[in-house]
């Protein structure tokens, strides 16, 4: 006899049945969206369909609220999930926690080979990333000439460093046509000879981004002789070209910021900074001049001739003293030998004699002094010197 | 001895870009801070400097971004799109 079961229990054996097998509690399913709808709770509910079959689907409020992709009715797309029941009517479904188009997954393997391969060959290495320049004067762009990304990068460098020169190598970023352009823009920019190439593209799909995971332009950036800076997509998009190039941002304008990292005002603060140095220089000089002149002037006194007059003056009143005393000392003793002589000659002096009575006897004609007899004639005129005067006579008598 | 800044100076600092009136400016205060006497010549530098530092702000405040285009092996002036 087969046992009965109630509803509640056999739908409990079969939930039982799908939650304990591995594969469909993680899936994924591919499929035409259908029956979509989203109610005020927040949740997703849609049916996914091929040409032979249907699948509920219900994605809740806190997974759908990470969906980047916007849904649409006919979109294929590959959902990932669980199967479950849902009881009360007794329909299993798939519990959606992911969504993105169709060819991702493949787009996903496709990205990791190539990832694998040229990471192999050394690419990505850590050694190959050359430094990007602080302050670059010309600044090539790979972008879409209309893309919003050219836009904010503009803008960016624009509000930074506007001294800079931007040249921009316009490229599709999307579709069959994007790599050989984009590889075609990276070879035209190097011979510009920027001083580093931004390589951009705005947000999108896997898909939309795929340009940048493609092997041409992968090696194009690495062959490039110019540093580059990557900024493809958002914050949570990588792409190869991201591995590849020197520098990862996150975003265009992150690619714009990081490409100057000088900005506008760190160069009016170094001319500022010069600015005052050149003051501070200046004045520093102007004081040292002032010091050195007080210094000179103190030692110009200090040199100046007015001691060496004074000490000379004194040195002329000490010679004038000695020259004065050594002419009296002479005079001195100048007048002791004239008074000595004096003396002597007083004693020599013959009117001495004739005050004793002796008296000299010249002759009258021509004062010759009569000592002998012999000198003496007859009648001859002579003249009589005694102590008070002379008188004259004549010879009488020999 | 600044001698190489006296025979640069002789060029008009209106007619400078801003990395040469940068690079003689940078020139200009390492002399004058290493400058020992020589108040007159010294007095002529601090002015050229001054002129200097002037231009380059002048370059600064005017500068407009310049956008230009690959064409072939020469790049034309980039016309943005407006908003």
């Amino acid at each position: 006899m087969p046992l009965t079961f109630t509803v509640s229990k056999l739908t409990f054996l079969i939930r039982k049945l799908l939650e304990e097998n591995e594969a469909l509690q993680d899936v994924w399913v591919q499929g035409e969206l259908s029956n979509l709808s989203r109610p005020a709770s927040g949740h997703v509910y849609f049916t996914l369909k091929d040409s032979s079959a249907a699948l509920k689907c219900v994605m809740w409020k806190t997974s759908a609220a990470r969906l980047t992709l916007s849904l649409r009715d006919g979109m294929e797309v590959e959902v990932h999930g669980r199967i479950g029941i849902y009881e009360p009517a007794g329909q299993y479904q798939l519990y959606a926690d992911q969504i993105r188009p169709v060819g991702e997954g493949a787009l996903y393997q496709e990205f990791m080979r190539l990832k694998a391969m040229l990471e192999a060959e050394g690419l990505f290495d850590p050694q190959r990333k050359r430094p990007v320049p602080e302050f670059p004067k010309k600044i090539g762009i790979v972008t879409s000439a209309t893309g919003a990304a050219l836009r904010d990068m503009l803008n960016t460098l624009r509000r930074r460093l506007p001294l800079v020169e931007v040249i921009l190598a316009a490229s599709p970023v999307q579709g069959t046509e994007a790599p050989p352009a984009l590889v075609k823009a990276i070879q035209s920019l190097n011979r510009q000879r920027p001083d580093i190439i931004i390589i951009a593209r705005g947000g999108g799909s896997m898909e939309d981004l795929w340009a940048f995971n493609d092997e041409r332009v992968v090696r194009a950036v690495a062959a490039s002789q110019v540093p580059v800076i990557s900024g493809v997509g958002h914050e949570t998009d990588f792409t190869l070209c991201d591995f590849v190039a020197d520098l990862r941002a996150p975003t265009p304008t992150a690619a714009a910021e990081l490409a100057t990292q000088i900005t506008l005002l760190d160069l009016q603060a170094e001319v500022q900074n010069y600015q005052n140095r050149l003051v501070t220089s200046i004045l520093n000089l102007i004081a040292e001049q002032k010091n050195m002149l007080s210094s000179l002037t103190t030692e110009l006194r200090y040199l100046s001739p007015e001691r060496r007059i004074q000490s000379e003056r004194q040195r002329l009143d000490e010679l004038a003293r000695r020259v004065y005393s050594s002419l009296l000392h002479r005079v001195q003793l100048q007048s002791a030998h004239v008074a000595g002589m004096r003396n002597r000659l007083d004693a020599l002096n013959p009117l001495a004699v004739l005050s004793r009575g002796y008296a000299v006897v010249t002759q009258k004609s021509d004062g010759r002094v009569i000592s002998r007899v012999a000198q003496a004639k007859n009648g001859q005129s002579i003249q009589v010197r005694v102590s008070d005067g002379r008188f004259d006579a004549t010879v009488d008598e020999k | 001895m600044p001698k190489s800044t006296a025979k640069k100076t002789e060029k008009p600092v209106e007619e400078l870009s801003y990395e040469e009136a940068l690079a003689e400016l940078e020139n200009i205060v390492s002399v004058l801070e290493g400058e020992q006497g020589q108040l007159e010549e010294a007095i002529k530098l601090f002015e050229r400097g001054q002129a200097l530092a002037a231009r380059c702000g002048v370059l600064l405040e005017a500068a407009e971004l310049k956008v230009k285009q690959v064409a072939g092996d020469t790049a034309v002036p980039f016309e943005e799109e407006s908003e």
